[in-house]
C-alpha cells in the first residue's frame, strides 16, 4: 500500500456546520485520516459537514469509493454533505462516477454554506 | 469565511506538507480517469456477441444501485519475486477476459484495457440464458483497474481490480462496492452472491495460476456499507439486463423468420443478430 499523504483540518462554522479541508491525495490510505476528519466534524447538532477540496492533488478510484463511504456515513447520520474547490479535472470525475448527484457541489465556501443552511 | 479557530484532526500531524508537495510532483492522476460522457457506446461489436443493454446507457455508481451496499475483497497472496504489483495489473490489463472463468465473456475494443473503454459482457445466466450488459473502465493506474456498471447491470458497482506489496508477497486483489441494480435483483442476491464469489474467487485463481501459482488460497470478506435500500432506485426495473436477454432469446424464433425479409428490405444491411 502507499503511504498515507493526506492532511485534513476541521471548522466548524457553527452548531450545524463544519468544514474539512482536504490537503494532499485521496487514495485507500487516506481512509483513516477521513474518518476521524468527519468524526470530528460531526456533532449531535451537525446538519451538515462541507468537504473543501482545493488542496486536493490526486485521487484515485479507491479515494471515490471513500467518498462514497464518506456520503452514506453522513446520510446515516441525517447530515448533508457538500463540496467546494474542486477544479474543473476534479468536477469532472464527480460527474463521471455520479457523486454530483448526491453531493453538492458549490464553488465557494459562501455558497456551500448558504445551501447547506436551505 | 469564519473566525472560528481551526481544529487540527488528529491525523494532520502525519504527512509534513514537504511529503504533500512531493507527492503532488510525484503523481498524477490526470490520464487515469475516463472522460465524461453522457451515455456509453460501443465502438466494435464482435462477431457472435450480443449486444444488448450497453449502448446509450448511463453508468450507475453504487449511490444509484438498489439494495444494500455492500464492500466485497477477494485476495491472493503470490510472492513478489515472481510477480510485482505492476506486473500483475500490467497482465490484468492486457489479457482481461482471459482471466474469466470459462463461458463468460468480456468483450474490450482494444487489447490493453485503457480509461474510457465500453467492453461488452456476456455472461452465463439462467439456463440457455446469456446475460448481455456491460462495463465501462472508468480508471486506470499501474497498480488498479476500475470498471463501472451500467444502469441494468445486476450490480450498480465499481469494480476494483488491483494489487500491492506486503512484505514479501503481492497481494492481488478484487474489491466490488455495489449495490443490487433493482428490486428484481435485490430478491436474487442471495443466489447472485453466492455466484460472485465463485466468479472472482476462480478468476483469483486463474491470474495466480497465469504466474504460475497454484492452489491460491482466496481470502474473502464482505462488509455491509449500508443497510438501508434506495428506493429511488425502484425505476431501475425498466432497465433489467437479465429481463431483457431472456426476451431476446425467447425472441429468437422470430428474428429468424424475420431475417430474410429483413435483407430483402435492405439489401446492405449488416450482419445478422447476434
Amino acid at each position: 500500500m502507499t503511504e498515507a499523504t493526506t492532511a485534513t483540518s476541521v471548522r466548524r462554522l457553527n452548531d450545524q456546520i463544519s468544514v474539512i479541508d482536504i490537503k494532499g491525495e485521496i487514495t485507500a490510505a487516506s481512509e483513516s485520516t477521513l474518518m476521524d476528519a468527519f468524526n470530528e466534524a460531526s456533532g449531535d447538532a451537525t446538519k451538515a459537514v462541507i468537504l473543501n477540496f482545493g488542496g486536493l492533488d490526486y485521487m484515485n478510484s479507491s479515494g471515490i469509493g471513500l467518498l462514497v463511504t464518506l456520503l452514506v456515513r453522513a446520510q446515516r447520520q441525517h447530515q448533508e454533505l457538500l463540496a467546494y474547490g474542486l477544479n474543473e479535472h476534479y468536477r469532472q470525475i464527480f460527474e463521471l462516477t455520479r457523486l454530483d448527484e448526491a453531493i453538492g457541489i458549490h464553488d465557494t465556501e459562501d455558497s456551500a454554506t448558504a445551501a447547506a443552511g436551505r | 469565511m469564519s473566525d472560528q479557530p481551526t481544529t487540527p484532526s488528529p491525523a494532520e500531524a502525519t504527512p509534513e506538507p514537504e511529503q504533500l508537495e512531493a507527492a503532488a510532483v510525484r503523481r498524477s492522476d490526470a490520464g487515469n480517469w475516463a472522460k465524461v460522457s453522457p451515455t456509453l457506446h460501443l465502438e466494435n461489436v464482435p462477431e457472435g456477441a450480443i449486444n444488448l443493454n450497453v449502448e446509450g446507457r448511463r453508468t450507475a455508481s453504487p449511490m444509484q444501485g438498489f439494495g444494500k451496499m455492500w464492500q466485497k475483497t477477494y485476495s491472493v497472496r503470490i510472492p513478489s519475486s515472481i510477480a510485482s504489483p505492476t506486473d500483475v495489473v500490467t497482465q490484468w490489463r492486457a489479457a482481461f477476459s482471459s482471466f474469466w472463468p470459462p463461458g463468460n465473456f468480456f468483450y474490450s475494443p482494444f487489447t490493453d484495457l485503457s480509461p474510457g473503454d465500453v467492453a461488452l459482457l456476456n455472461l452465463k445466466a439462467v439456463g440457455r440464458v446469456k446475460l448481455s450488459t456491460g462495463m465501462l473502465v472508468m480508471y486506470v493506474d499501474d497498480e488498479a483497474i476500475t470498471l463501472m456498471t451500467p444502469v441494468g447491470h445486476f450490480f450498480a458497482a465499481f469494480n476494483t481490480f488491483g494489487a500491492h506489496s506486503d512484505g514479501d508477497d503481492t497481494i492481488v486483489q478484487i474489491q466490488p462496492l455495489f449495490r443490487s441494480g433493482d428490486p428484481i435483483y435485490e430478491m436474487g442476491m442471495p443466489i447472485m452472491s453466492r455466484m460472485e464469489d465463485r466468479f472472482w474467487a476462480q478468476t483469483l485463481r486463474n491470474v495466480a495460476a497465469h504466474f504460475g501459482v497454484e492452489d491460491v488460497e482466496v481470502t474473502q470478506t464482505k462488509v455491509c456499507i449500508d443497510k438501508k435500500r434506495n428506493w429511488a432506485a425502484v425505476k431501475n426495473v425498466r432497465h433489467n439486463s437479465l429481463i431483457r436477454s431472456i426476451l431476446y432469446l425467447v425472441a429468437t424464433p422470430f428474428r429468424w423468420i424475420a431475417r430474410p425479409f429483413k435483407k430483402d428490405a435492405d439489401p446492405d444491411a449488416q450482419a445478422p443478430d447476434r
